[in-house]
């Protein structure tokens, strides 16, 4: 890249010190690690927390896949994935998951499972689950250090009682390796049985909020629930109680978007599109 | 519909940046591109505030973004802070003592006379706010001519430009404490750590130093009018140009690099503490920031000032709360977020559906 700007955009000062916060957050699994953050050239927002843990950990020999919303091909994944390829000269970038060593995403967890040599990085908004209950980061920290979170539960509790139902949509609370509670990111719920026990190492970046976590391979993921109250993910089931498919691939497992085609009629398709292209590919021989 | 709702990314980007572009240039092929001399000296006060909330003092380049962000005060000071942080940091500058300031503008509110007496310089304080509608079609003979009439009158030596503090008068007469060198902690970087709360009191400073003029201004507002109760008085404000001393890379000796703009500003507080028996002296409340930012950086000293009361006392207002404060004044973290919500948010928002569909379901299966 021309005007002198490194490998990676960052420092490289800047880089080790996100390195050192990813092997503490490892250590500590469902910790998050407070890191300085620099500000990067796109919005507080925009996913800069993934974006500086990705260009820390990239090499000239990586494969990186960036998705938004299951896409490679949502504006801000081509966004984020135009910005790394200029200034990471070398790297391969696909859109397809196996080939990819890297993959940074934005609200979902690919369709497919990632294997040992991969690492997911995702993009955090609120890195704190408690911040529901509680808005002082102060008295947060000393919550999750005595592993209180009462008042997630007590809140989850109300829910039922008020609604009969649960009503944590998204980023739900989920402990990891028996204490810390984490927000894995505005992953739908369907997305968070897959972070327990992952063969790949899960990164989470909050860049605004200047916080690292990790979810480490292999490592205990639990939704937050009750014994009488199970967790339970998004429901795909039509009135008949038979589960919607994609209209595209037939995919009657994948987590669905939902929209209104040009009929007017209500339509279902997988949000990972490179899993919904794979499975039609499949299909068609 | 296929995935039109989220493909063609690539293609959109593009078009939107030609968009972009074509707006900065749509005064059509007469018109002259603004440069970046002009912007630093005829849009001084913008230039000064991007140079402040930037964070990164550097004149030409938060001339050149202004240029590119077309005038956007968030947009222009974060392109100037993401080109920090390609940058390392490389020293550390001693503490500086802002009495060398080259000043061009100094005034007390507290005091009508003080040591070296009030200097008013540039300043819109007693203008009257009318349309100067002579400027409308001002041409630039006019321009030049009202430039050489002022240079020519100035006076060849200015004499002495540095001047005391007001406040070490105050400190000579024991109405505010002595600065204690000893508790002087190592000044905290925030661009290099995060901030951990309770943070060390430089933590704070520097967050407001590079804060946003209109966030820093509202949450002092807030307590200026009623929530909270600092009641400050402007013992000195000061704006010119503080020379930068680096030690010299052989000798150590610390010498003058260059100087930067800066506004500092005291704010001279009432303070009654109930517990303590000590004698009782005025406190104080200090901002300080690049360029030339009055509002900024009375806004900042009062901040100041406020949350030395809550970290001590605890907070009873929102500007007494160094979190509520110092999460909040930052305009590219604020702007970036509020920003985000433009973003395509369709998984997310399914999950929201399918939460209220069941709820309502529920609810209605209640009723029946």
């Amino acid at each position: 890249m021309s005007n002198g700007i490194n490998f990676a955009f960052l420092d490289e000062y800047a880089k080790r010190e996100i390195r050192r916060s990813v092997i503490k957050a490892i250590c500590i699994p469902g910790y998050q690690v407070p890191y300085s953050s620099r500000e990067m050239p796109m919005g507080r927002g925009f996913g800069t927390g993934g974006l500086q843990l990705t260009l820390a950990l990239i090499g000239a020999d990586d494969t990186l896949k960036v998705i938004d919303q299951g896409s490679d091909d949502s504006v801000n994944a081509v966004n984020l994935r135009k910005f790394i390829e200029m200034t990471c000269p070398g790297i391969a970038t696909t859109t397809h998951l196996q080939e990819a060593t890297l993959i940074q995403s934005r609200h979902r967890i690919p369709e497919q499972a990632l294997r040992a040599d991969q690492i997911l990085v995702l993009q955090v908004p609120y890195p704190d689950a408690l911040v529901i209950v509680e808005p002082s980061e102060d008295k947060r920290k000393i919550m999750h250090g005595e592993a209180d979170y009462s008042r997630l539960l007590v809140k989850l509790y109300e829910d039922i009682v008020k609604f009969d139902e649960i009503t944590i949509s998204h980023r739900y609370p989920t402990r990891i390796n028996g204490h810390y509670i984490i927000d894995p990111s505005p992953i739908p719920r369907y997305d968070v049985p897959r972070l327990n026990h992952s063969e790949a190492l899960i990164l989470f970046g909050a860049g605004r909020e200047k916080k690292i976590y990790a979810v480490p391979p292999h490592c205990l993921a639990e939704p937050l629930a009750f014994d009488d109250v199970p967790f339970r993910i998004e429901d795909f089931t039509d009135s008949n109680g038979e589960r919607r498919a994609c209209k595209l691939c037939g995919s009657k497992t994948s987590f669905l978007d939902e929209f209104i085609d040009e009929q007017g009629a209500r339509v279902y398709q997988c949000s990972d599109s490179d899993y919904c292209e794979q499975q039609q590919e499949l299909a068609h021989g | 519909m296929g995935y039109v709702a989220i493909k063609g990314g690539g293609r959109a980007i593009d078009g939107a940046a030609d968009a972009l572009e074509l707006l900065r240039t749509r005064q059509g092929e007469s018109a002259k591109p603004l440069d970046t001399d002009t912007i630093e000296k005829q849009l001084y006060f913008l230039h000064s505030r991007i140079l402040s909330e930037g964070g990164l003092y550097h004149p030409q380049l938060a001339s050149l973004a202004i240029k590119q962000s077309l005038g956007d005060t968030l947009e222009a000071s974060f392109a100037l802070r993401a080109y920090r942080s390609t940058k390392p940091r490389l020293l550390e500058t001693p503490v500086h003592d802002t009495s060398n300031m080259r000043l061009i503008r100094r005034i007390s509110a507290s005091f009508k006379d003080i040591p070296g007496g009030q200097m008013l310089g540039p300043t819109t304080d007693y203008a009257l706010r009318l349309l100067r509608m002579d400027l409308l079609n001002e041409s630039p003979e006019q321009f030049q001519a009202i430039a050489k009439t002022l240079l020519a009158g100035l006076p060849q030596q200015s004499g002495a430009d540095s001047f005391p503090k007001v406040l070490d008068s105050l400190r000579a007469e024991g109405l505010l404490p002595q600065v204690n060198q000893a508790a002087r902690e190592q000044p905290f970087d925030i661009t290099r750590e995060p901030l951990i709360f309770p943070v060390p009191r430089s933590a704070a400073l520097a967050t407001m130093a590079r804060g946003e003029t209109g966030s820093l201004l509202a949450i002092a507002y807030s307590n200026m009018r009623g929530y909270g109760d600092v009641h400050p008085t402007v013992a000195e404000l000061r704006v010119g140009y503080l020379p930068v001393m680096l030690p010299h890379p052989i000798t150590g000796e610390l010498t003058e690099v260059g100087e930067v703009l800066m506004t500092e500003c005291e704010v001279v507080a009432m303070y009654q503490d109930d517990d303590n028996k000590s004698v009782p002296s005025f406190t104080l409340g200090y901002g300080a920031c690049f360029g030339h930012n009055e509002v900024k950086a009375i806004s900042m000293a009062i901040l100041d000032r406020a949350l030395q009361k809550g970290m001590q006392d605890g907070a009873e207002n929102p500007s007494e709360d160094p979190e509520f404060v110092l999460l909040h004044v930052d305009g590219i973290d604020s702007m970036g977020f509020a920003s985000h919500y433009k973003m395509p948010h369709y998984v997310t928002f399914q999950s929201d559906m399918d939460r209220l569909r069941t709820t309502q379901q529920k609810q209605e299966a209640g009723h029946e």
